[in-house]
């Protein structure tokens, strides 16, 4: 019993003394469930009720119930609906590149090595920068007449390929899902770090007694052990690179006419631009249902998986 | 070991990746505009800091500092004043209320401030506190306590029985067991979840965009965000900005690496 949860009915005392001690609890509770609940937790609840809305924002009038019709306008709404291929795109890329690429980097920095531990915190360093001071160091990685990239393709004789990363409306997206990877690669190694030390070593001590090579190690030992933290990557992800925004508005505010609008940037730009609050909050509510479905599912597959 | 060199060119050609944006810029900052128009990745011929000088000038960046300071070390305080006491009273109370208020809390996790912006305007509004400092911590706050709920009350519910029995045993109040015992014992949590509130609200764009008007109220990220339109054509300007609003997080991060790569895991796997 030394070190069971500190529960007040695990607790011998008087009556009145445990009444006034939970009380004191309830005011503990106080400052965060105020706080909480007015910033976040009423808001969020708001947002449902207001997607019925047809509300122009405060300087607008009343809002009046117009039912479900924001969600059939959503539907053919087209620019709405290349928002969302954007968001796909952007997700996709992302998703794919950060997930190889810190899981390559993962397996070759495992050991707490001095060196790897130096590669590690350069490699996480990215990470810990405002998105505004990343999105304008990548302005200037990716200026059409200046910009390092351009540069070293014509150096390296690829002029061909130059172009203007960010008002090409083709690439634009992806110039900007490139971004999100440079900047959160580092971030997910470490998870992938974590759960690679977290395998116990005696399963590669009968591996090699077994006389696997290294693919048969990874693709019977690894892998199959690295699940939790790969659906966490995974998950986390997919999560982040749809809550970006601060990069998108930043680097392009949804330009070049919207090649880069994403939902989040979406609803800020109906929202508080064009004054249309019901609107906006209906594209919430649809982000926030993807959001909740995209999680469920994909902590399902890879569990199944397992 | 052939396979060695491929994993240092491997591991050199991530690390070219990540400092060579980071060094352009850097570099910009030490030109002038015609010498960065004229050799865009040489070194700077003469380095000069006449960038910096030209921007504490024309700028009110000492007022946009002090600003994020402000904000930063508001939200970083009344996060960890608020979530460890929440934490503690989960911990202490058991049963069916904690279980639910946990989950109350860490619900959070799982909406993102774009989801509930346009409802949270009209409240922050009605309350007075678009265009004020206090504003832009109340909600950062906000947004920061299902993490460090979560964070806290686990490492709450680590700790030794033993020592609260003794304490209460001894007569001491609720408070003065929160106060003296197991506050000093979070203290790693702690540390970790403060790091991970100063990252986030040192470097946090969304809300300052949403609510902050007056140009001395600006947080840096917000007035970045403007210098952006003000000095496309003058580089070398707003990239001295984009390094005096990083370097204090380069410098935290260089002492407190450890508590940086913590904070930000536990806030990325649990946010």
């Amino acid at each position: 019993m030394s070190t069971g949860r500190l529960t007040l009915s695990g607790r011998t005392g008087k009556g009145p003394r445990r009444r006034r001690q939970s009380r004191t609890l309830l005011l503990f509770l106080l400052p965060a469930v105020v706080i909480y609940g007015v910033f976040l937790a009423v808001p969020a609840v708001a947002a449902l009720a207001m997607s019925l809305t047809d509300w122009e924002g405060v300087a607008g009038g009343d809002p009046s119930f117009v039912g479900l019709s924001n969600f059939g306008g959503l539907a053919t709404d087209g620019i709405f609906r290349q928002t969302f291929s954007n968001n796909v795109k952007f997700t996709l890329f992302v998703l794919v590149a950060q997930t190889v690429v810190s899981l390559l980097l993962a397996l070759l920095l495992v050991k707490n090595t001095r060196v790897n531990v130096f590669y590690r915190v350069l490699y996480f360093f990215p990470t810990i920068i405002s998105s505004v001071s990343v999105a304008l160091a990548w302005i200037l990685m990716y200026d059409p007449n200046i910009g390092a990239l351009n540069i070293l393709l014509e150096r390296a004789g690829l002029g061909g390929l130059q172009r203007s990363w960010l008002g090409d409306r083709g690439t634009a997206i992806f110039s900007l899902a490139f971004v999100q990877f440079w900047q959160h690669t580092g971030q997910v190694m470490i998870i992938f770090i974590a759960g690679l030390q977290a395998i116990p070593k005696e399963l590669y001590e009968a591996a090699r007694v077994e006389g696997a090579n290294r693919w048969q190690t990874f693709r019977y030992v690894t892998w199959p052990l690295l699940a939790p933290a790969a659906a966490i990557v995974v998950a986390y992800t997919t999560i982040q690179s749809f809550r970006a925004f601060d990069l998108v508005i930043a680097l392009t505010d949804g330009g070049p006419s919207y090649a880069t609008e994403i939902l989040s940037t979406w609803i800020y730009h109906v929202a508080f631009r064009d004054n249309n609050f019901g609107y906006a909050s209906a594209g919430a509510v649809v982000f926030m249902v993807i959001l909740g479905l995209l999680t469920a599912l994909q902590f399902r597959v890879l569990r199944v998986d397992r | 070991m052939l396979r060695a060199i491929p994993r240092q060119i491997a591991l050199i050609l991530f690390a070219l990746l990540i400092l060579g944006p980071l060094s352009v810029v850097f570099f910009a900052t030490l030109k002038t505009t015609q010498e960065l128009y004229g050799e865009p990745l040489a070194l700077p011929a003469t380095p000069d800091l006449g960038n910096y000088a030209r921007l504490f000038e024309s700028e009110n960046m000492i007022v946009y500092f002090l600003n994020s300071v402000v904000v930063t070390l508001g939200s970083v305080f009344l996060i960890l004043l608020c979530g460890s006491l929440a934490a503690y009273a989960i911990s202490r109370m058991g049963g069916w209320v904690a279980a639910s208020l946990f989950a109350f809390f860490v619900a959070g996790l799982l909406i993102a401030p774009q989801v509930y912006m346009v409802p949270l305007y009209t409240i922050v509004d009605a309350l007075g506190l678009v265009d004020s400092l206090l504003g832009i911590i109340l909600v950062s706050v906000a947004f920061q306590i299902p993490v460090c709920v979560m964070i806290l009350t686990g490492f709450m519910r680590g700790l030794p029985r033993d020592l609260l029995d003794a304490a209460f045993v001894d007569g001491a109040t609720e408070w003065t067991t929160f106060r003296r015992i197991v506050l000093p014992l979070t203290r790693p949590a702690l540390a970790t979840v403060a790091t991970f509130s100063f990252v986030i609200t040192w470097n946090d764009l969304l809300f300052p965009l949403l609510f902050l008007r007056t140009d001395v109220n600006k947080t840096l990220p917000l007035a970045l965000l403007e210098f952006r339109g003000q000095y496309l054509t003058d580089y070398p300007l707003l990239f001295s900005g984009v390094i005096v609003a990083t370097i204090p997080i380069v410098i935290a991060y260089v002492f407190l690496q450890k508590y940086f790569i913590e904070g930000m895991t536990a806030g990325s796997v649990k946010g």
